[in-house]
This record gives structure tokens, C-alpha cells and sequence, in this order.
């Protein structure tokens, strides 16, 4: 099978996938014991009220009548073209707004904290797990390690204050929240990322400005999430080094550091990548805390802050958009590990 | 044959410590992953027993508020400061375990049941039923976890039950994929056609013939769960779906203690922050000094 219909297959064989997890999220939504409605009043509202509720939602029509709902809202191709979002219904506090521009809107933002903190964790796991497996069982592999179980046992939230209190606060070197300067009018709209859009625009005090405000939320959840990639790194690396084609590149009297970059690291790198792609829900995960932490208007903020509302649709729809983007992701990483290694495609 | 009976289970009972204390011993002699397990035992152990005992030890009501003065940093009186209602953070932070030890407990508890049995079968009988539940799984899997976790215990509401609930959906998955990763590859093995071809039935095959050579891989996914369910629980309680505000939770006070920090109130986060590090960091030391234990790529 050539690259190209590896590519076709993996991207039909998502649809089932995603139908899956459409499903499930209705399922954790609608089928379990709870009443949304019930649970939006907190129980202070008439009957009446709450049956009017009911049905300008649709939650009154049966389950299989809400479900073809549901979906079809999504898949609805018209309705995209025409909004730019697909349609997840509207918001349980407002009735009025579509939850669907809601989080179009708070999406960038969160892609933005997510690639930062991807970056930070993989540069530092990478490092220190290479460090760590060239200095096996000495002093430096277990500080290491104990760097990165201690990175495992740490609240995201408990690391973001702390950081906050530090750099923010007492050193006043980076802001605390927010994703610019509130004096500082954000960048043109074009990929939504601050720091890109602000150098397309060819304006680096906003770049500047946005880094500021950026920095320590993506440290944040790059330290945390960087502890999976030394212990990855690590372990790969300490298995590689065992194989015979890096007893053969040193005895062939090549340098110490390309025989680890160039032939071990290389070699180790793919179990690493499919990690990666594994990792992104941790990351979505600790980017909602990290955005509550930070006041970072990205979704996992609309997502706590439709939790105070008790807001039932928007965090439905939140929940499907965490899932897409965890689908997209693997898709890609899926991609580029059959065309690194040609082995899959077979 | 009473007296026999009788006999045996002292026997049980004294070989139940007589076993576990040499096991111990042998660890400290497999070098520092086997001391990490001893290390993570014992953080686990005190964690555990401090919160058992802390009803009996504790100085004040932990909810009465106005036992000192409000917002009171460390002092003699009050070792770990007050809150801004004036509550004994001490006292706080000695019963404030509980929350987290039940709902991590419950939760793995939950997982084991789930994720294991139908591990092992779903693996065992193979063909398209596997592969339904296999599809299933990995989509959970994949999913972030937290929001899975957020999505569940925001429509049970508020409980330790339903907090746990809501944390162990995130993780049988990885009961379900340790397992059935292993029971592929031992169902395969000539002792299991052994016990076939002597016509065990298939459920004498699954328990007594594979699962006991699971159960290795299972305990490291365990002991790591224990954490993710523990930091997992402090995140639900950050972002306000924790238990009621009238039992004493570190989640709950490393939550509330951030209002205070903006005028210089570091300790109402910091003691029950290290709490729960240190409770998360007792199961991760476990479960990263077993799995380096059992790792046979890495025996030399």
C-alpha cells in the first residue's frame, strides 16, 4: 500500500471513530441518571419553567428523536458553510447564542497554550530523557527521574500558582493571566495564535506582549507533561542502546554524540512521536486547569465557566470539540509515523 | 481434620507476614527502583494511617470556624496557620485525606472490576465481539480524561461516589488494554493448551491458568492509577465539582487558599499542595519503581 491510500484509509476509518465518540459523549450527556434541566435551576424553578426549558431545547422529544438531533446538528455541512461553526445547539443561559461560535471563538486560544506546551515538554523531555539514559543508574539518571515523577505528582493548578507567584507576582517579569496586555489592542484575526498573527501583522511589541502572557501557562503544562517524555525518551533510549547497530556505529569509531542523535535518538524517536499524539489528551486535559489557573480564555475555560452556569449544552458541545481535535491530532500523528516508517504501510 | 483446619489458617496468617517482610528485604536489594517501592509504601502507609488516626489527634474542629484569629500565618498555637474563616489549617490538613483516599480508592476499585473481567474475556474469546469492545475502549482512551471526568461528575453532581464514578470511566481503559495486551500473548502458550486439552472449562483457564500471570502488569497499572485518580480528584475539586464544603478536603483548601494568596497568604496552599504531592508521589513511586522492576527489556 502506497503512502497516499495509507492516508485515504486512516482518514475514511475516523468516521466510524468519531460517530463512536459522538455517541459516547451523548451517552455520558442525556442517557445517565441526571437531569440537566433539573440540575440548571438547581431545583428553584417551577415545573412550568423547567418544561419550557425542556422543549426550546428539545430534551423533551425521546432519546432517538434528541440523538438524530444531536448529529445531524453536527454533520449539518448548510449550516457550517453559512455560520463557519457547526451547530451544537444553543446555550442553556442564554437560549439565544450558539454554543458552536462560542467555542469557535475560545478554540485558538487553547491551540496556542496546547503547541507552546508541547513544545516546552518535548524539548525538555527529550533532553533530560537522553541525559538521564546516557548517565544509566548514576547520580544524574536519578535526579532525573526524580525530576520527572516529581513533574507526574504535581497538580498542574499547584505548579501554575506557584509559578505565578514567583515570576508574576514577586519578580514581575511575566503577566499572570490573560492572553495580552488589557492596554494592548490583540493582533488582526488570521490564524487566531497571537504570537503569529502579531509577526504577520509585522508588530513585535504585540509579539512581545503576547509571549509575555503566554510563557507561563505554557511552562506550566510543558513541566508537567514533560515528565512522560523523559521517562519515554529514557526507556527507549536505554533499550536502544542495547541493540547492535549502535555497538556497531561506535565501533565503527563514530563520535559519541552522533552515534546517540544520530543513530540511537533517530531509532528511539518513533515510539516517542506515537506518544506524543497519546499525550495530547493529557495535555487537553491539564490545559483546562491550566486556563482556569491563568484566566487563559481558551475552552477549557468556557468549559469551567459553563460548569458555574450549570450550562448543560455548552459543555456538551465543549466536550465534542476536545474530542475532534483529539481525533485530528491522531490522525496527523498516524500520518506522519507511516510516512517515517514505511513498515506501517504494508 | 478441625484441628487441621485450625492449624492452617494460623499458618495462612503467619505466612502472610512471614512473606511479606522478606519481600520487602529483597527489594532493597534490587537497587533503587526497588528502594523507590519502599519508599512509595512507606509515604502511602503514613498518608493513610494519619488520616485514620487524625479524628483522635486532631487539635480543632476542622469546620468551626473562629477557633483562632482569620488568616493567621504559622505560629506556635497554630502550627500551619488559620483560614480566612479562622479554621485550624493543622487540623484541616490532618483529616482532609479522606475525601482524596476514598474517592482514588473507590475509583481504582471500580476500574479493577470493570477493566479486568472484561479484559480478560473480551481477549480470551477474540473475534468480532474483541474487536467491538476494543473500538469502544481506545475511543475512551483517547478521549482527554478530565473531560470525560468533568462531562460525568457534572451531571451526577457532587460525592465522593459520583466523583469516583466519574474518575474510574477515565481509566478502565487501561485495565481493559494491560490485560488484553497480555492475555493474547499467554493464551497462546502451551500450558493453556495444556489446561485445554485436558478439558478445563474456560473460566478455570481465564482465572486460574492466565490471570495469575496478569496480575504482575496489572498491580503497576494500579498503583499508577491511584495517582491519576488522586490528582484527577484535586483537579475536579479545582475547578468546583468536588464534595460539599462542610468535610475537609486538600483539594478543596488548595482551591479557596488561592483568594488568599494575593495579600501573602501562602499557607492555606501550600500544606494541603504538598499533601497531595506527596500522596500522588507515594503511588508513583510504587508504580514507576515496579514497572521498572518488570521490565524484561531492561533485565541485563
Amino acid at each position: 500500500m502506497g503512502l497516499r491510500s495509507y492516508v485515504i484509509t486512516r482518514i475514511i476509518l475516523t468516521i466510524p471513530t468519531l460517530l463512536l465518540l459522538l455517541t459516547a459523549v451523548f451517552v455520558m450527556m442525556r442517557v445517565l441518571p441526571g437531569d440537566p434541566v433539573a440540575l440548571h435551576f438547581e431545583k428553584k424553578a417551577t415545573p412550568e419553567t423547567m418544561e419550557q426549558m425542556r422543549h426550546l431545547l428539545g430534551l423533551d422529544k425521546p432519546l432517538w428523536a434528541q440523538y438524530a438531533d444531536y448529529i445531524g446538528g453536527i454533520v449539518d455541512i448548510g449550516y457550517l458553510l453559512q455560520h463557519g461553526y457547526p451547530n451544537l445547539g444553543k446555550s442553556m443561559q442564554t437560549t439565544t447564542e450558539d454554543v458552536g461560535g462560542q467555542i469557535f471563538s475560545a478554540f485558538p486560544a487553547t491551540l496556542e497554550l496546547a503547541i507552546y506546551s508541547m513544545i516546552i515538554a518535548s524539548v525538555i523531555g527529550i533532553l533530560l530523557g537522553v541525559a538521564a539514559s546516557k548517565a544509566y543508574n548514576s547520580v544524574w539518571d536519578h535526579l532525573i527521574r526524580g525530576f520527572g515523577i516529581v513533574t507526574y505528582a504535581i497538580p498542574v493548578f499547584f505548579l501554575g500558582i506557584i509559578l505565578q507567584l514567583v515570576f508574576g507576582v514577586y519578580l514581575g517579569w511575566f503577566r499572570t493571566g490573560l492572553r495580552i496586555s488589557p492596554t494592548v489592542q490583540p493582533p488582526a484575526h488570521i490564524t487566531g495564535l497571537y504570537t503569529i498573527d502579531s509577526l504577520l501583522e509585522g508588530n513585535l511589541m504585540k509579539f512581545v506582549e503576547s509571549f509575555k502572557s503566554l510563557l507561563l501557562p505554557s511552562l506550566t503544562l510543558g513541566i508537567i507533561l514533560s515528565g512522560v517524555f523523559i521517562r519515554l525518551t529514557r526507556t527507549n533510549m536505554l533499550e536502544t542502546f542495547r541493540l547492535e547497530f549502535v555497538t556497531a556505529a561506535k565501533a565503527r569509531g563514530l563520535k559519541e554524540s552522533t552515534v546517540t542523535f544520530g543513530y540511537a535518538l533517530r531509532n528511539a524517536f518513533l515510539p516517542i512521536l506515537t506518544m506524543v499524539g497519546l499525550q495530547f489528551a493529557l495535555l487537553l486535559g491539564g490545559a483546562i486547569l491550566t486556563e482556569t489557573t491563568f484566566s487563559w480564555p481558551g475552552l477549557g475555560r468556557y468549559i469551567v465557566d459553563r460548569i458555574n452556569f450549570r450550562d448543560y449544552t455548552a459543555i456538551q458541545g465543549a466536550v465534542v470539540m476536545f474530542g475532534l481535535f483529539v481525533t485530528l491530532v491522531s490522525l496527523v500523528v498516524d500520518i506522519l509515523y507511516a510516512y517515517l516508517d514505511p513498515r506501517i504501510r504494508l | 481434620m478441625m484441628e487441621k483446619k485450625e492449624m492452617s489458617e494460623t499458618k495462612v496468617k503467619r505466612s502472610i507476614l512471614a512473606r511479606l517482610l522478606p519481600q520487602l528485604r529483597s527489594l532493597s536489594k534490587r537497587g533503587p527502583s526497588g528502594w523507590m517501592v519502599i519508599v512509595g509504601i512507606a509515604i502511602v502507609a503514613a498518608l493513610v494511617t494519619m488520616t485514620a488516626i487524625a479524628p483522635w489527634i486532631a487539635p480543632h474542629d476542622p469546620n468551626k470556624a473562629n477557633v483562632g484569629p482569620l488568616r493567621s500565618p504559622p505560629s506556635l498555637q497554630f502550627p500551619m496557620g488559620t483560614t480566612a474563616l479562622g479554621q485550624d489549617m493543622f487540623s484541616r490538613v490532618l483529616l482532609g485525606g479522606s475525601v482524596m483516599l476514598q474517592v482514588s480508592a473507590i475509583s481504582v476499585f471500580v476500574c479493577f472490576l470493570v477493566g479486568v473481567p472484561i479484559g480478560l474475556f473480551s481477549s480470551y474469546v477474540g473475534g468480532n465481539l474483541d474487536k467491538a469492545i476494543s473500538l469502544v475502549i481506545d475511543a475512551v482512551y483517547a478521549f482527554p480524561g478530565l473531560v470525560i471526568a468533568i462531562a460525568i461528575a457534572a451531571v451526577l453532581g457532587p460525592g465522593v461516589i459520583n466523583m469516583a464514578l466519574s474518575i474510574a470511566v477515565v481509566y478502565i481503559p487501561s485495565y481493559f488494554r494491560i490485560v488484553r495486551s497480555q492475555v493474547l500473548s499467554i493464551k497462546e502458550l502451551t500450558y493453556v493448551e495444556a489446561a485445554r486439552s485436558i478439558g478445563a472449562k474456560w473460566y478455570t483457564i481465564l482465572l486460574r491458568y492466565v490471570l495469575p500471570n496478569v496480575v504482575p502488569s496489572i498491580v503497576t497499572v494500579l498503583t499508577v492509577n491511584f495517582a491519576d485518580a488522586v490528582l484527577t480528584a484535586a483537579g475536579l475539586t479545582f475547578i468546583g465539582l468536588g464534595v460539599s464544603v462542610d468535610i475537609p478536603d486538600w483539594g478543596y483548601d488548595l482551591t479557596k487558599g488561592r483568594e488568599l494568596l494575593s495579600s501573602g497568604g501562602w499557607w492555606v496552599i501550600t500544606f494541603p499542595g504538598i499533601m497531595i504531592i506527596l500522596l500522588a508521589l507515594g503511588f508513583t513511586f510504587i508504580g514507576e519503581g515496579l514497572s521498572e522492576l518488570l521490565n524484561p527489556k531492561l533485565e541485563s
